[in-house]
């Protein structure tokens, strides 16, 4: 199990578009808006339209209530453009990265009973 | 002490938003007055009822929140770990009043399908003030 961990703590940062993408400086507003209620997922783990479609729903996100002020919805819909991947992302108002087939794969031999709580797994993601 | 400290460090424009949990329940108070015609004060013990009841959602306040508030909360569906509601617990809880609009509102919603009355909030709030460490 350790060495699969450190595995994937090596990885994590060099993730996907990291070559060509510069690392996306940490924002306080993303930090404290999308990290509230869970980690503040990395931004290059979906594409920009399927951020969108998150962005456009937030009163009824997933099941919750995460609406902020309309300022606050701009700059946050700016950082995830900016910051997105290219990878696809599963069609449907509410894209899960979770259901992207990339990370399927990828955890297709972890054991998840709560797939979308990464930090359980992957602490470089604690405390985000 | 620590807020004021804090407040001319960053200067007038926090200081103005900076406020105590007991402001906040007084200006919590001042709506109810105004839109509640008996409004007859606010009740810890009501607040922890409302607080522990489910309204016949899925959730209730104390299912993110614990019961008492005064420990570390967890997010009932994300498992993400939520620092204490309680005041007492040493937070920042309750001293900024667009943050804490912000959430009554969410949460609310997501408890009682609707947002929550001043009253509602006053007696919250002074349920989580009772809740000493
Ligand atoms: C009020 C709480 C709350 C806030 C605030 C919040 N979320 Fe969520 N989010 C949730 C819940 C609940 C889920 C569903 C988690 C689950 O199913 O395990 C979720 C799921 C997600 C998912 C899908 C995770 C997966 O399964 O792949 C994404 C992406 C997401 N949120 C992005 C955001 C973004 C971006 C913001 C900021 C604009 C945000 N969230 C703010 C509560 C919140
Ligand atoms: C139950 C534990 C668990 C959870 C929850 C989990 N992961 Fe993973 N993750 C793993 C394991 C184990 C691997 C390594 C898979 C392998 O090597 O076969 C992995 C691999 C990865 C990789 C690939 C690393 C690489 O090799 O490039 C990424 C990226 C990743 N996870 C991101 C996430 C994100 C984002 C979340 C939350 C949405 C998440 N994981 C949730 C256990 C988990
Ligand atoms: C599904 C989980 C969940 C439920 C249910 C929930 N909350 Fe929350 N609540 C949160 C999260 C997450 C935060 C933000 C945590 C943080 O700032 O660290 C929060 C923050 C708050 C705040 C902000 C306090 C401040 O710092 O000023 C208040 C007030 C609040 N909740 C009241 C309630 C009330 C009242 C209920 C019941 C009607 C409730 N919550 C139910 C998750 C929940």
């Amino acid at each position: 199990m350790r060495p699969v961990l450190l595995g994937v703590l090596l990885a994590l940062p060099a993730l996907s578009l990291a070559h060509d993408v510069p690392r996306v400086p940490p924002n306080p507003t993303y930090q404290a808006e999308c990290g509230s209620c869970h980690v503040a997922y990395p931004p290059r783990l979906l594409p920009a339209q399927a951020w969108d479609r998150i962005m456009a729903r937030l009163e009824r996100h997933f099941g919750s209530d995460a609406s902020v002020d309309e300022p606050t919805k701009r700059e946050l819909s700016a950082f995830l453009s900016r910051n997105a991947g290219r990878r696809a992302a599963p069609a449907g108002e509410e894209p899960r990265i979770t259901q992207t087939a990339w990370f399927v794969k990828e955890h297709r031999r972890a054991n998840m009973r709560n797939p979308a709580d990464c930090a359980a797994c992957h602490s470089t993601l604690k405390g985000q | 002490m620590k807020r004021v400290v804090l407040a001319a460090l960053l200067g007038a424009a926090l200081a103005a938003q900076a406020e105590t949990p007991e402001q906040i329940l007084a200006s919590y108070e001042a709506q109810a007055r105004t839109r509640a015609p008996g409004f007859a004060g606010f009740s810890a013990t009501r607040g922890q009822q409302f607080f522990s009841a489910r309204h016949g959602s899925e959730w209730s306040c104390a299912s993110c929140h614990g019961a008492p508030p005064t420990g570390q909360g967890k997010h009932a569906k994300t498992g993400k770990a939520i620092a204490a509601l309680a005041p007492a617990a040493g937070s920042e809880r309750f001293t900024d009043p667009a943050k804490t609009e912000k959430w009554f509102k969410r949460n609310c919603n997501d408890v009682l399908s609707r947002a929550c009355t001043a009253q509602e909030k006053g007696d919250v709030l002074a349920y989580l003030l009772r809740s000493a460490r």
